[in-house]
């Protein structure tokens, strides 16, 4: 997948409309502009922003479990601290009526396409937090074993630990709380190129970007 | 099972590389009723971790299963065979992640039967205290987690907040809730703080009773009794071909505990009983881990009033770090902290096989040394990966519910199958 | 680990059997290693289960490289008689790594025998279902050979991340 960095508002557009909200909030504007400004800016922004704050409110979390970040994901849905008072109680065993991924645990290459899948089969929009080092980076086994996450989709929060306390891994669920409340689609999917369900292929060995760190010399066996 | 060449239907190559395991296309019968293969995937609420099941069903009635393994592989055996062995402990840690103690315990235990380096008194009794919390701690997960399964969610609850005691203790202890690193080869990191004794003591206070209390929420639930008595049973001396140990062995009679029968680290100074049950069923798994915890608690007493005093971990500065006080006066202690540092200690070569009563089995840790200062083969016998293979037969008959209920009765932590 | 007296009894048993079979008995810190000859290790653990040992506990591989021959398997063995542990190994080379299979007798070698296959690449003649456990069906490879590299990511410093691509492109 292709990184592509763009900048989130053009800074003239932006100076246009610093310009115009000046003029209404003084009365300059006449009745058209002031209506065309009201449709385009004030009601659309309002609505937007109450449905970004009902979303971010009410993550359906999947029950998705991998390995001992999982144990300490169940404990920040137990009762010392406990979830439901922000709302994302709620834990969806189907993909398709959960939206927001919890990677917890270390994503070894079995289990990424399955990932994958699961991602693609849940409804837009939704979010996807690596808790723990092993997802985000590969954590304490730099290995043949295992991916990191980014490798093979779009993360917007990354919780670092191993495992994270689970008031780290809240911490990481408000970040996430508060991005959507700015703005829920984020740019990250123009950036990521991650539209729909895509096929994954496999890269010729000679793109294959897994540098041995240890190698250690011989021939045998390949790092797929 | 009869399998279709793959080449002859048109896939993506994605879609090939997907089928990690030869599934019949054609449709098995038996006799005049039609047989399917369900998959219960990676991802599922109910097994307990990436566990894959293939069952082939008839009805609702099981025919054959097929557990797959392999979703959580992390390579920890190579990843140790990198690491010098002081630094290989973190990463052997993290296999059966919710009996951390026990893998480090295992690996421990192993490098110093090749090192043939005596443990102080008092590090083995704290061994014996954090191994017994940690018994514990995973028989509580296994009792939220199984009861989740069936449906008693407030049973999970109630665990989950003895759990939270449980790792208070550990973070008072280590600083760290799971994947303490307090296991040292030698002994123990660091010697307990002050009041940590008390805090155990009234947890353990507290315990028994509410053991029993979440005893009761499912032994008078009528709904559970039905799922649990009489279900999968397996008979002991089938148990023992497949190689099955801890819990489940001794649910179905057998009072194997190598705690008792083999003692380690100062075990044998204790004074506590083997639950063992009658009949093997689900009922009895439960039974017997339930007891194991109140079993525990009185180790754990025991270990806290006769705690000796002395040094935690060993003398010998060619093994364990010296004490940080000693740097700025003893020559010898800063080249020994800078040896063990950088290069690590040097275990003499040969080969250790050290077996141990973890949560689940005999959990047993083979290290072959070379001489160098990094372990040439670290291998752990992981008691999930063995007692998996006796899950076919004992569901082979019954239904998918049953067979649900039995797996979280078998307590497998797959991180421990697929390290 | 056995006294001395007990192990001179254990060989004798297996060469009786099997007059080729015993090759050395390796000794380390509590713990004693009885080596054999590839085929007849099915006959030797049936020795070892009339002799009391009756549990198989581990069946696992190890890389003995560079040391030839390479690979080995290890069967830690427990008589709960006698609450001792027993190890049999044996050797086979990379070019020829044929072994019999001990799962149609010791049903408990099962998924340990294909974790030895899956990791080292160690065929043993006879197991019913011998296919990868732990790694994808189609990885290429036995990633727990000494020579096989440990793969993972590189760690990205200034001086290498341009190195890497698809990073930040």
């Amino acid at each position: 997948m292709e990184v592509i960095r763009q900048k989130a508002t053009d800074s003239e557009e932006f100076r246009s409309k610093q310009l115009r909200a000046r003029d209404m909030l003084r009365g300059d504007l006449d009745d058209k502009d002031l209506d065309e400004f009201v449709q385009e800016r004030v009601l659309t922004t309002t609505l937007e922003k109450a449905s970004d704050w009902a979303r971010g409110n009410s993550f359906f979390p999947l029950t998705f479990g991998l390995a001992c970040c999982a144990i300490e994901m169940m404990t920040v849905a137990a009762s010392r601290l406990d979830i439901a008072r922000f709302g994302y109680e709620a834990f969806r065993a189907s993909p398709r009526q959960a939206d927001l991924l919890v990677l917890s645990g270390r994503i070894s290459i079995k289990m990424a396409p399955v990932i994958r899948r699961i991602y693609d089969q849940m409804l837009e929009p939704k979010y996807v937090i690596a808790m723990g080092a092993c997802s985000s980076s590969m954590g304490v086994f730099n290995n043949y074993a295992i991916v990191p996450a980014d490798k093979f989709m779009p993360v917007d929060v990354h919780v670092p630990g191993c495992p994270p306390r689970p008031e780290a891994l809240m911490h990481g669920i408000l970040e996430l709380r508060s991005m959507v409340h700015g703005d829920p689609t984020l740019g990250w999917r123009e950036r990521y190129e991650a539209e729909g369900t895509e096929e994954i292929y496999p890269l010729a060995p000679a793109d294959a970007t897994g540098v041995n760190v240890f190698g250690a010399g011989g021939t045998e066996g390949t790092n797929a | 099972m009869s399998t279709v060449d793959p080449a002859a239907r048109e896939l993506s190559a994605y879609r090939k590389m997907e089928e990690s395991v030869t599934i019949s296309e054609t449709t098995e019968f038996e006799g005049d009723r039609e047989l399917l293969t369900l998959n219960l995937g990676p991802h599922h609420p109910a097994t307990h971790g990436v566990l894959r099941l293939l069952v082939t069903l008839d009805g609702e009635v099981i025919r054959r299963l097929q557990p797959i393994f392999g979703y959580l592989h992390t390579g920890i055996e190579k990843t140790a065979e990198q690491k010098s062995y002081w630094k290989a402990i973190p990463v052997v840690e993290r296999m059966d992640y919710v009996s951390y103690y026990f893998n480090a315990m295992a690996y421990c235990g192993a490098v110093e039967a090749l090192l043939e380096v005596e443990i102080p008194k008092r590090a083995q009794y704290l061994r014996v205290i954090h191994l017994e919390l940690n018994r514990i701690m995973s028989h509580l997960v296994f009792l939220g987690t199984s009861a989740l399964d069936l449906g008693a969610i407030s049973v999970w609850w109630y665990c989950f907040r003895e759990r939270e005691t449980l790792l208070d203790l550990f973070e008072m202890s280590s600083g760290q809730r799971m994947h303490t690193r307090y296991f040292q080869i030698g002994g123990v990191i660091e010697d307990i703080p002050e009041g940590w004794i008390e805090q155990v003591r009234k947890f353990c206070a507290i315990m028994p009773e509410r053991a029993d209390t979440y005893g009761d929420l499912l032994n008078k639930n009528e709904i559970f009794l039905q799922r649990q008595r009489d279900v999968c049973p397996l008979p002991a001396e089938k148990l023992r071909e497949l190689g099955v140990t801890g819990p489940l062995l001794r649910a179905a009679g057998d009072p194997w505990d190598l705690r008792k029968a083999m003692p380690y680290s100062s075990y044998e100074d204790f004074d506590f009983k083997i639950p063992v049950g009658t009949k093997g069923d689900n009922y009895d798994r439960f039974q017997v881990r339930l007891a194991e915890v109140k079993e525990s608690i009185k180790i754990i007493v025991q270990a806290l009033d006769n705690l000796p005093d002395g040094p935690t971990i060993t003398e010998d500065r060619k093994i364990a770090l010296p004490p940080r006080h000693e740097l700025a006066t003893s020559m010898e202690a800063l080249i020994h902290h800078f040896k063990l540092v950088t290069e690590g200690m040097r275990v003499p070569a040969g080969e250790a096989y050290y077996a141990i009563e973890g949560a689940r089995g005999e959990l047993g840790c083979f290290v072959r040394s070379d001489g160098s200062s990094k372990p040439a083969r670290v291998h752990m016998r992981d008691p999930s990966l063995v007692n998996m293979q006796a899950a076919p037969a004992a569901t082979e008959g019954w239904l998918i519910a049953d067979m649900l209920a039995t797996v979280a009765m078998f307590d497998p932590i797959i991180g421990g199958v697929d390290r | 680990m056995p006294d001395a007296a007990t192990l001179e009894r254990l060989v004798g048993a297996l060469k009786a059997s099997d007059s080729e079979s015993v090759i050395d008995t390796v000794e380390s810190p509590g713990r004693v290693a009885i080596e054999v000859k590839p085929d007849s290790i099915v006959g030797s653990l049936e020795v070892m289960r009339k002799a009391g040992y009756e549990f198989l506990a581990s069946v696992h591989g190890v890389d003995y490289y560079p040391n030839e021959p390479r690979l080995g398997v290890d069967y830690e063995l427990l008589s709960r008689e006698a609450c001792d542990r027993v190890a049999l190994t044996l050797r086979v080379s990379t070019e020829d790594p044929h072994l019999p299979s001990v799962t149609p007798a010791w049903p408990c070698a099962n998924n340990q025998e294909r974790e030895a296959y899956d990791m080292f690449g160690l065929i043993f003649d006879g197991h019913p279902d011998l296919r990868r456990i732990l790694m994808p069906e189609d990885y290429e490879g036995h990633p727990q050979r000494r020579d096989f590299p440990i793969g993972g990511e590189p760690v990205l410093f200034t001086h290498n991340e341009h190195n890497v691509p698809r990073w930040f492109e």
